[in-house]
């Protein structure tokens, strides 16, 4: 136990440094306000991935309508900072509860669905909730909300970023967890061993959904305006790419996969042209070469580290 | 006193009976032997016991209350634990923490206290780590703690299963061919194993069994299934002189052959 205290400790000391660094080099203007605007993005991903990989790497629910959730969170704040006055931090916990609601809403009955037939029923879902805010007048149909105010900055983004990876890393590492990696491993099996696989399943899928609709709020709050067009189907599998390329089941490689594929999108801007070529021929390269993505189901280590480097210790296969 | 009492259970699928009116009692302490040819509805038995089919028919009652019905998870926490025909471990996982996952229903932490790492987390985590890797020394599988349960040999992936079970703290072990794919000697060991785990852990356990050798030798009792029905109950040496059981098993007696 020490050593999971430990590890805590290293983890929150890392982020602290990270931050004060980050943060340090945006208000002396080396960081310019562009690139600004990637750093928060990354964050924002990293909590989209991050929650994405409970349910699909973690729980092995293959959901792909995470952009529905993200916008339920971005419209609930935005209404409530914007139609309501209230506060930003408010606006926050509404979105993520209401994400959160409708998540346990629609798990309930998809999650009896198994592997291609609740993706589907979730990508149907997804594309319901957008459709269903166009067309709702009070929040300005396909115009979207405008007027957001600016309360999200880096020191939001990124704070949510480390509380959201310490909840579900923490989760991941309980025996809360544990039942659900059980499901992911084997239904049958994990039912046998007592556990309540739907409840499980439920929780899993909640919990990816309420962090959604946090990451909703939070880049709602970023770009002034909730537009239904933020989130399309293709934001859903903007996520889903950067979970199946860090690999599913790891949240070093969601947190990586949400990097590297936002950092590069970020680049690639500049150039229309070639953006769409790249970014597909990466992804084909890795999938060829590294199908279980960068991490595998593992997590990042010192070992791992040293294996690579070939300082360590060989294991016998 | 009885530990399981099933009565005129049956379950159809389509026009198939595959388990008509199966009677069984159970006696706490006993160890049982459910026998039968391919196909005689063996396995399916332990899937009605286990929650995994619903019975058409019938009652199953398990420590004076029924469980038909009942989800199998509820039915592992009320008391019954199994393993599978074929192996079902969670295979990409490591051997403890094939362990640890079976002590889920007994973990009293909440959600909050698991990911705020407060209150009981600590401890129980603890209290969990030490049980499991005691489960293991008793299977001979300590050492091999943190290695992928799919790379185990096939008769420690076995013994794994069975070890996976008994921490669900049953009070009666479904095993279902754990025999399976061994061989001669390793099925030896497996019957001093069951007879030595039944005593340690006072276990009340019914397996079903291919392997005659192992049935006669670790039985007390035994029960013959053939198309669904029982044929045949009783001790090992009644069972071996019963006219129906080898017919059963090696076909009618031809007249003139």
């Amino acid at each position: 136990m020490k050593e999971r205290t430990k590890r805590d400790i290293i983890f929150v000391g890392i982020s602290v440094l990270l931050y004060a660094v980050i943060e340090a080099l945006i208000l002396y203007r080396v960081i310019p306000p562009y690139f600004e605007r990637g750093i928060v993005t990354v964050c924002i991903n990293v909590i989209l991935a991050a929650s994405l990989n409970l349910i699909n790497g973690i729980t092995g629910q293959f959901s792909i309508g995470h952009a529905g959730f993200m916008a339920v969170g971005g419209y609930v704040s935005a209404i409530l900072t914007v139609k309501l006055g209230m506060s930003f931090s408010v606006a926050i916990i509404a979105g993520a509860a209401a994400a959160g609601v409708l998540g346990v809403l629609i798990g309930l009955p998809t999650l009896r669905l198994n592997g291609d037939y609740l993706a589907i029923a979730t990508l149907g879902l997804g594309e319901i909730i957008r459709i269903v805010i166009l067309n709702i007048s009070y929040v300005g149909g396909a115009a979207g909300l405008n007027g957001v105010p600016k309360d999200t900055n880096f020191t939001w983004v990124f704070g949510m970023m480390i509380f959201t990876l310490l909840f579900i890393r923490n989760l991941v590492e309980s025996s809360h967890g544990r039942a659900c990696i059980a499901i992911r491993e084997n239904e049958i099996a994990a039912e046998a061993m007592g556990i309540n696989t739907t409840r499980y399943k439920v929780l899993a899928f909640t919990i990816g959904a309420t962090f959604a609709g946090v990451a909703g709020a939070l880049f709602v709050h970023y770009t002034y305006v909730a537009s239904p067009s933020s989130f399309t189907f293709m934001k859903s599998i903007d996520i889903l790419t950067m979970v199946v390329l860090g690999g599913l089941g790891s949240m070093t490689g969601s947190v990586v996969g949400a990097v590297v594929l936002t950092l590069l999108t970020f680049f690639l801007a500049d150039y229309p042209q070639i953006r769409g070529v790249i970014y597909s021929l990466l992804l084909i390269v890795l999938m060829l070469y590294r199908p279980q993505g960068l991490f595998g189901n593992k997590e990042f280590s010192l070992k791992m580290l040293s294996r690579l480097t070939g300082g360590g210790r060989r294991d016998v296969a | 006193m009885t530990l399981l009492k099933a009565s005129k259970v049956s379950i159809i699928f389509g026009g198939l009976k595959a388990v008509s009116n199966f009677d069984i009692e159970i006696e706490e302490g006993e160890l049982i032997g459910l026998i039968g040819p391919n196909g005689a509805g063996k396995t399916t038995v332990f899937n009605l016991l286990t929650g995994v089919y619903e019975p058409t028919d019938g009652k199953i009652e398990f420590d004076g209350k029924s469980i038909v019905k009942h989800k199998p998870y509820q039915i592992t926490q009320r008391g019954i634990a199994r393993t599978f025909q074929n192996i079902r471990l969670f295979s990409d996982l490591t051997v403890i923490d094939n362990v640890k996952i079976a002590y889920h229903f007994h973990v009293k932490y909440n959600l909050f206290e698991a990911v705020s790492r407060l209150g009981r987390f600590h401890n129980e985590e603890a209290e969990i780590e030490k049980k499991a890797l005691r489960l293991l020394e008793v299977f001979n599988l300590a050492d091999k703690r943190d290695e992928v349960a799919k790379n185990l040999p096939y008769g420690e992936q076995r013994r794994l299963e069975i070890a996976r079970a008994l921490a669900t703290q049953p009070k009666l072990l479904l095993l279902d061919e754990p025999a399976a794919g061994m061989n001669p000697q390793e099925t030896q060991k497996l019957m001093e194993m069951i007879r030595w785990i039944r005593k340690e852990f006072k276990l009340t356990v019914l397996l079903i069994e291919h392997d005659m050798s192992l049935v006669m030798g670790v039985c007390e009792r035994i029960i013959v299934l053939d198309y669904g029905s029982v044929i045949a109950r009783g001790t090992p040496a009644e069972i071996r002189e019963n006219p129906k059981v080898i017919e059963a098993y090696l076909g009618e007696e031809v007249p003139g052959c």
